[in-house]
Formats: C-alpha cells, sequence, structure tokens
C-alpha cells in the first residue's frame, strides 16, 4: 500500500426516490489498499461501489481516478473491473470465452488472449476449464471465474460486491485466502463490499463502516474493532456490552454506579458517554475480587469459550472466557482500564440508529 | 438375539420409508390418467387418422396421390404464396416487435402486467371482427384512403392485394412476436449487462454480444408462433385477400368443405411436413448460435 | 433526448396500429348508417336491436357456454396431469411435455381438420359437444404450462411437512399445495377461457351448421356483410374486458411497491421510518 490517493470520492449524494441512500460522502482509496466498505443491508456501501464502477451516477460530487474526474465516464471506458454480487457470467459462452470477452473487445491478438486465459485460470486454480459452459460449475467455480473474467483485462482497482455471500461457510474461509493471495499476486487496488465485519476484519487493510449513507469511521481493522467511535460500529463489530455510563473526570469512569479507571482523557467532567467492553475482556473473579459484584444468569459452551450472561448493577453482561461458572453462582467483574473503550453519545437521530439486521 | 431385531428395527424402517415414498408416486400417477387418454383419443389418434387419410384412397387402398396434389399448379401456387407472405409477415413482425420489446423493457412501466395488457388487449376483440375493420380501413372508400386523399395523395388499392394479406398477418400475430422476446429481455439480469459494459463493452457491442444473443430463445419462440398460423391461415386471405389470391390454407378448407376428405389429409400432411422442416431449421439455428458461432 | 423522444414515438405509432381497428369498430357501433363506409350519425340503436336478435344472442350463448366448460374442465384435467407429469421421472415427463406441446405448435387448421376426422370416424355427431370436446383439446396445454412453473418453484418439503404434522395426503394437497399453485392454475383457466372464447378454425371445423359461436357466426356474415349488432356486442364485450384487468391491475398494483429501486438496498425504506 502506498500514499499515493487513487480513487477520491468528493460529496458524493445519490437518492432514489425520497430515500437518501449517501449523503454527502467523502473517501479516498489509496493505491494497492484492500479496502472494505462495510455495514447493514440498505447503508449505502453498495452504491458507493456502483458509482465508482460507473453503474451508477452520483446526484451530487465528483468521482476522481487519478486526478482525473470521472464522474460522467461510462463503465466500458474506466479503468475497473467488478466481480459482482451473483457472478453475472456470459451463460451463453464457455468459460473462455466469459475470460476473453474484455480483452477480443480491445483487439488484443489471438496468441495474447489464450496466454491470458491460461494464466488467469491458472491464477484462480480452475485449469482445464476453458471449454465448460458456466452453468455447469459450482458456485465457488463461477465465483473464481468472474474474478479471472476481471483480472485478465488488468485493471488498476478491483471492485467486489459481496463476492462471497452466496457461498457456504467453509467456501467463503477458503476464498477469502484466495482472495488476500490474489490481491498479493496482482498488487491492485481491491475495493471489497460485504455485511459480514468477519470477512472484513480478516481481509482489510482498511475497514469502512457505514450505516444509512453516512460513514461512521475508517480505520485498520484493529482500530475499528479495540476503538470503535460510537455504538453502532461497536455493536456491528461483534459482541459487546454498550452501557450508557458518566465521565467523572479522566481516566475515571462512571458505570451503573461505580466508578471504574480507564485510560480516556478528554471526554471533559461528568458528561455522559457510551462505554464499550468487549465480552472477552471481562474478567471473572471472586466476588470480593471485583470491582462490581452479579450472579451468572445463563451458561452457553461456545467452542473456544463459554458465553455467560451477568446480571450486576442493573445490567446483564455478556461475558466469553475459558472458565466455566455455574448458573447462580456469585461473580466479581473486572475490567483492565484499557480494555474500557469510551465513546462521545451520538449527536444526531441518525447516528443514533443502531438497528442491525445481520 | 436381541441385537437382531434391535438393528433390523430401523432397516424396517428405511424400508417402510421407501415403500411410502413409491406410494406417493403411485399417488400423483394416477392423475394422469383422464389427460393421458385424452391425449390418445384426441391428440395422437387424430394424428394418425390424417396420416392414414392422407395416404389412401376414399375405398381405403394406399396411394400417395393425395399428396402429389401438391404439385398441381394451383395448390403449388397457394404454397408457394403461403410460404412468401408468412415469410415476409414474420420478418416485419421481428423487425418492429424487437426493438418494441426493447423499448418496453427499459420504460419498465409500473408492472409488466400493465405492458403485456395492452399488447394482449386487442386480442380480446374478435380477431375476424378485427381482420374485417382493416377492409374498412384499406378499402378504396377507407379511412386510410381518405387520409390520403386529404394529403393530396391518390387513393391506393390495397385491399384485395398481397400486401393487404401481409398487413393482415403482422397484426394478427405481432403480440405473439413481442410477447416471447419481451418475457425473455426482462429476465435478462441487469448486471450482466453491466458486467459487459465494465469488461469494456460499448453499448452496440453489449447489445450484439450480449442481448442479442441471451434473447434467442424468444426470437425463435416468437418466429414459431408468428410463422406458423400466417402459412396456415384461411380466414386472413379470405377477408383481405378477396377471392383471387388463394393460399394453402384456403385451398385445404376448400378440400374439406367439399367433403374430399383424402385430398384435404394429403394436402395438410404436406403442410406438416412444411412446417416441420421450417421448425426444424429454426431449432438448428437456435443450437448453432448457443455455440461460438456469434462471435 | 431525442432518442427518448423517439422511443416514446415508436411505441406510440404500434399502439396506434393494434388498436386503430378496434377503435374503428366502436365508431360502428354507434354509426346509424347501416353501410360501414358512411357515417350517419350517432345512434344507440344496435344496441337495442342487439338483444332482441336472437341469433347473435344464441351465438353469445354457446360461446360463453363452451369456453366457460372447457377452461373448468381443461382446468380440472391439466392441473392434475402437471401435478403428476411435475412427480414423473425424466423419460415419461419429457414425453409427456412434448405430447402436450403439439397442438400448441401445430396449426390450427390441421388440429381442427384432424379432430373432425376422428368424430367422423367414430360416426360421432359434429354439434355443441364436439366443439366442447375440441375446445377442452387446445386448452388443456395452456392450464399445464401455467401450473408447471408454479409446481416447479413448490418447495417438495411442504408437502411432506404437512404429512409429518398428521394431516392426510388429500388433506395436505387442498391446504399446502393448491393454495400455492393457485395463482398458476387461475391464469391457466383464463387463458384457456380466454383461447376458447377467440377461437375460429377449430370451431369452424368441428362443428355443424345449425351451431354457432360468435366468430363463425362472423365468418358466415363475412362475404354479406356484418350486422352492426355485431360491433355493438363486440364493443360492449371489449370494453367489460377492459374494465376488468384494469380493475385486477389496480388491486395488484396496491400490493406491490409502486417503484422498485435500482441497487441492492431493499428494505432500506422502512429501516429510516
Amino acid at each position: 500500500m502506498t500514499n499515493n490517493k487513487l480513487i477520491n470520492l468528493m460529496n458524493i449524494s445519490k437518492s432514489y426516490g425520497d430515500t437518501v441512500v449517501l449523503d454527502e460522502m467523502n473517501l479516498y482509496i489509496r493505491e494497492n489498499e484492500f479496502l472494505t466498505l462495510l455495514g447493514p443491508s440498505g447503508c449505502g456501501k453498495t452504491t458507493t461501489l456502483r458509482i465508482i464502477g460507473g453503474f451508477e451516477t452520483p446526484d451530487k460530487g465528483q468521482v476522481i481516478f487519478e486526478g482525473k474526474d470521472i464522474t460522467k465516464l461510462p463503465p466500458n471506458e474506466r479503468q475497473v473491473n467488478t466481480v459482482f454480487q451473483k457472478y453475472a457470467l456470459f451463460n451463453h459462452m464457455t468459460i473462455a470465452e466469459n475470460i476473453a470477452f474484455g480483452l477480443k473487445i480491445k483487439k488484443k491478438s489471438k496468441a495474447y488472449i489464450n496466454d491470458k486465459i491460461k494464466y488467469a485460470l491458472k491464477l484462480v486454480n480452475l485449469e482445464g476449464f476453458e471449454n465448460r459452459m458456466p452453468d455447469s460449475l459450482s458456485g465457488g467455480q463461477q465465483q473464481r471465474i468472474a474474478i479471472a473474467r476481471a483480472i485478465v483485462n488488468e485493471p488498476k482497482v478491483l471492485l467486489l460486491d459481496e463476492p462471497l455471500g452466496a457461498l457456504d461457510l467453509k467456501l467463503r474461509q477458503d476464498m477469502q485466502y484466495e482472495l488476500i493471495r490474489l490481491k498479493n499476486e496482482l498488487g491492485i487496488t481491491f475495493i471489497y463490499v460485504t455485511h459480514d465485519q468477519e470477512e472484513a476484519l480478516t481481509m482489510s487493510d482498511t475497514i469502512v463502516v457505514m450505516n444509512q449513507g453516512y460513514i461512521q469511521q475508517i480505520g485498520t481493522p484493529e482500530d475499528i474493532y479495540n476503538e470503535p467511535t460510537n455504538a453502532f460500529v461497536a455493536d456491528f463489530i461483534g459482541d459487546s456490552n454498550i452501557i450508557p455510563a458518566t465521565m467523572v473526570e479522566d481516566r475515571l469512569v462512571n458505570i451503573l454506579g461505580t466508578n471504574f479507571p480507564c485510560v480516556d482523557t478528554g471526554f471533559g467532567r461528568n458528561k455522559p458517554v457510551d462505554v464499550v467492553i468487549r465480552p472477552e475482556d471481562i474478567d471473572l473473579v471472586k466476588p470480593e475480587e471485583g470491582t462490581i459484584q452479579g450472579v451468572v444468569t445463563s451458561l452457553l459452551f461456545k467452542g473456544v469459550h463459554y458465553e455467560m450472561d451477568v446480571m450486576a448493577n442493573g445490567y446483564e453482561w455478556l461475558v466469553h472466557s475459558t472458565d466455566l461458572v455455574p448458573v447462580g453462582n456469585a461473580v466479581g467483574i473486572k475490567v483492565d482500564p484499557f480494555d474500557i473503550q469510551i465513546m462521545n453519545k451520538p449527536e444526531s437521530e441518525d447516528e443514533e440508529a443502531v438497528i442491525i439486521e445481520e | 438375539m436381541k441385537d437382531v431385531t434391535q438393528v433390523n428395527k430401523p432397516a424396517k424402517r428405511l424400508n417402510g420409508e421407501a415403500g411410502h415414498h413409491s406410494l406417493k408416486i403411485k399417488k400423483t400417477t394416477w392423475l394422469s390418467m383422464p389427460y393421458l387418454l385424452w391425449m390418445a383419443g384426441f391428440i395422437i389418434l387424430p394424428l394418425i387418422l390424417i396420416v392414414y387419410y392422407g395416404i389412401t384412397t376414399e375405398d381405403g387402398a394406399a396411394t400417395i396421390k393425395n399428396l402429389l396434389l401438391i404439385s398441381d399448379p394451383i395448390n403449388r401456387r397457394a404454397l408457394l404464396l403461403a410460404l412468401e407472405l408468412s415469410l415476409i409477415s414474420t420478418i416485419i413482425c421481428l423487425l418492429l416487435a424487437y426493438p418494441l420489446a426493447l423499448i418496453l423493457n427499459k420504460i419498465k412501466m409500473k408492472s409488466n402486467s400493465f405492458i403485456v395488457m395492452i399488447i394482449i388487449l386487442p386480442m380480446w376483440m374478435n380477431f375476424l371482427l378485427r381482420t374485417i375493420a382493416w377492409q374498412n380501413i384499406l378499402e378504396r372508400t377507407g379511412v386510410l384512403n381518405k387520409l390520403l386523399s386529404f394529403l393530396g395523395i391518390g387513393p391506393l388499392n390495397i385491399i384485395n392485394t398481397p400486401g393487404a394479406i401481409i398487413l393482415g398477418m403482422v397484426y394478427n400475430f405481432l403480440p405473439f412476436m413481442v410477447l416471447p422476446i419481451y418475457n425473455v429481455l426482462i429476465k435478462i439480469d441487469r448486471d450482466i449487462i453491466n458486467a459487459a459494459r465494465d469488461l469494456g463493452a460499448n453499448s452496440m457491442q453489449t447489445f450484439i454480444k450480449i442481448i442479442l444473443p441471451l434473447s434467442l430463445p424468444g426470437i425463435i419462440s416468437g418466429i414459431t408462433m408468428v410463422f406458423v398460423p400466417a402459412l396456415t391461415t384461411f380466414v386472413i386471405s379470405t377477408i383481405l385477400g378477396g377471392s383471387k389470391i388463394v393460399l394453402i390454407g384456403n385451398v385445404i378448407e376448400q378440400q374439406f368443405r367439399l367433403g374430399n376428405r383424402n385430398e384435404g389429409s394429403g394436402l395438410s400432411l404436406v403442410l406438416m411436413i412444411f412446417i416441420l422442416i421450417s421448425m426444424a431449421i429454426v431449432s438448428k439455428y437456435d443450437k448453432e448460435s448457443e455455440g461460438s458461432s456469434i462471435w | 433526448m431525442v432518442k427518448r423522444l423517439f422511443e416514446r414515438f415508436y411505441v406510440a405509432i404500434i399502439l396506434l396500429f393494434l388498436y386503430a381497428p378496434i377503435l374503428i369498430l366502436i365508431v360502428l357501433s354507434f354509426n346509424s348508417s347501416k353501410s360501414r363506409s358512411k357515417w350517419g350519425g350517432f345512434t344507440l340503436h344496435w344496441y337495442q336491436e342487439l338483444f332482441k336478435n336472437e341469433e347473435i344472442m344464441n351465438a353469445l350463448y354457446t360461446t360463453l357456454i363452451i369456453a366457460l366448460l372447457s377452461a373448468l374442465i381443461a382446468t380440472i384435467i391439466g392441473t392434475a396431469a402437471a401435478i403428476a407429469i411435475n412427480g414423473m421421472k425424466k423419460t415419461p415427463r419429457t414425453i409427456l411435455m412434448a405430447i402436450t406441446n403439439i397442438p400448441m405448435l401445430n396449426a390450427d387448421i390441421v388440429t381442427g381438420i384432424s379432430l373432425m376426422l376422428v368424430f367422423i370416424a367414430m360416426r360421432f355427431a359434429l354439434g355443441f359437444v364436439s366443439v366442447l370436446i375440441a375446445h377442452i383439446t387446445f386448452n388443456i396445454p395452456y392450464v399445464i404450462l401455467s401450473v408447471m412453473p408454479k409446481l416447479k418453484q413448490l418447495n417438495p418439503h411442504t408437502f411432506e411437512a404437512a404429512l409429518d404434522l398428521g394431516a392426510s395426503p388429500s388433506y395436505a394437497f387442498f391446504k399446502v399445495i393448491l393454495p400455492d399453485i393457485f395463482p398458476g392454475v387461475i391464469s391457466g383457466f383464463f387463458l384457456a377461457f380466454t383461447m376458447s372464447l377467440d377461437d375460429f378454425v377449430i370451431t369452424h371445423f368441428t362443428k355443424a351448421p345449425g351451431i354457432n359461436t360468435l366468430s363463425t357466426k362472423i365468418y358466415t356474415e363475412v362475404r354479406k356483410g356484418i350486422k352492426p349488432e355485431i360491433y355493438a356486442l363486440s364493443t360492449l364485450m371489449f370494453i367489460t374486458v377492459l374494465l376488468l384487468l384494469i380493475f385486477i391491475n389496480r388491486r395488484s398494483a396496491d400490493k406491490k411497491p409502486a417503484v422498485k429501486r435500482p441497487g441492492s438496498n431493499p428494505g432500506m425504506a422502512d429501516k429510516r421510518i
């Protein structure tokens, strides 16, 4: 990843009828970056991708590509290629013809095209599939062909619209590694749209969390996970305890009537805030050793850990722990200061919406 | 012993399930009995009879005389004219219908059913009457000629010409060309077209390489749905062609009106052969174009 | 913009072409002159005459009865057949579907003639029943082809689920399967009804001189001139269908969201609320 801004979206707005899908969006994408647009359905992530691809024109704003305004450029004149949600393979053509489509239009030589087909099929591990028809392939294979068809055109940017959405879990996980490998081999920019936070965390250099047409947070996977800027991001990225609290002073927060030391500063005194505590960051200790005390109300075995609900100070704390505490037992709750993430209360109604479908 | 029975139990259960399954298939198969009988009596038997009468004399002796009737100059001319007019009509229908279907697909009015409705609606007026209305429009003192003379163009002789018959065919069968093409077009995923554009195809290339080949099944069924009724019509030629223009349909109808069952069947057989040949040609083209020949 | 204008213009021209004869017929139904090439002033006379004309009323009655009966019987036989065919193995299914396609692909004239030959060979008197049988024959395929796609969409496990919950097969059929395929059955019925109503050629060959449907009645009058009452009748029928279709369309449009948005943001509208 370099620091060159390859694509710059400036003040992009888009509505369908009365529905605002994107509102004054600003975002830049760097060269050779794996950037993921993450959010629930209807957040505007796909529309953003389609505006970059040229399938939608923004109502307002500009799309700058390598310093040039391409807002009005039709898709066939853009140096980007797309891998569509349901693959969108041409079912009346063989695999080879599908892959050759873009190259034939660019009037490349036959030898060049054949080389490219071979190379692309090898890259996606489907050598020898040249003469098969798309509908004789499995979903995962069709997905690979869709990728091969896009990358033979040597795009500067590959747009991927929930490409793994239709695949089953195991295949999806395999394809995640494949995509990372591909990205590294090709050395191009990937813009990836998904509603799956795990996919986003695994593959991305940068994650853009979106909701209701607004960007909620931009950051590395670690940033997004460990330091969500608001309750929406915290809730969307993994399980967490989001608790209304009061910032007593710098480095001290009052959660449900009990003061907890924390590491955040600059929120002011006696300011209402939200705190996020990840369930795996809560230590269950003997009642007398805990900052607060509670009772275990439910217990589930989740494989690598136990998932427990602990009722304490009138709030049901979600806890992940490798130690088992039977239901009904009294426990103490302890949280390290740097595991308490303080967030400003959302200011607008829009930001507050934490309705998540997934 | 005890163990054995316990092992056997699930096996028995399995058998029971299998038995139930075949029972279920049997249960639905009897539902087709009325239809099977109906088909045997009113689809298969009639076709056998037409072949039988076509290759026998009135006394039941085998002959190919009835089939050879087609070589009679009048009959041959009727068949060739019918082929010519129906071919022209089919081509005109295709040329008119394809752009229409494309535009309708683009407009995508409130609902698909609305578009289908306005195309089908005329069919709710009796087709004989609609064809008779064309008499009104086309005849020497008709609406069209009044309009033309108003514009200073002399009265045209359209009624009772092959042109009038072509117009009647195009009019009557155009919806049968529009609907199958439209139905195929609306099913083409928007992203398939986007993908072609994304890969560098301009709108013309997208049309030729993607939309046209993908809509071919619709074109094929449109062609058969127009060509077959146009080739075999006797109504349109009777109403718009006067008594001078005779198509193969008129010849066959006349044979049966005169009670010449065997001759009529013989000519029908020949007609069926022509229908089969044309359908074979069309479907062969369909298969070829599915491959790579479009490129 | 120019392209758009041209497209609208093109659609308008085609619609004019399709609807011009219908306009002519409607105008003629109000024409007081008996000659169809002269306008003699507006009248409702033919609409009054229509109901007094026994021949036309008889033909209308026959037409409607045959359309109704043939559509009904074809719907029952066809739906049953579709269910059976859907459950069959590939080979018999392909064969049956191929035979089902014969009446649809074959020329009407050949279908009519061949059916006539059967009736004559079986010494079955041509008349109402022979016409009815002929109409059922060409209607069944339309029903099967309307029901088949609905059966294909059917989740095969719903039937099993009903059995699992204790329903008898016939109860499960009427409560689970039939409601699911009902839209297909209904559209098959209406398609069959329409086809029967509009048929001329097959009726022409399978009827006896004494009996007439509207189509055959009109055909006998082609040479001597159409009675204006017929224009009145077909105008009435056309208007009825038009109103009916508008009504149905309105109702189905109400159920669906009016505008479909492009892109992949379904459900967004409700979320904003």
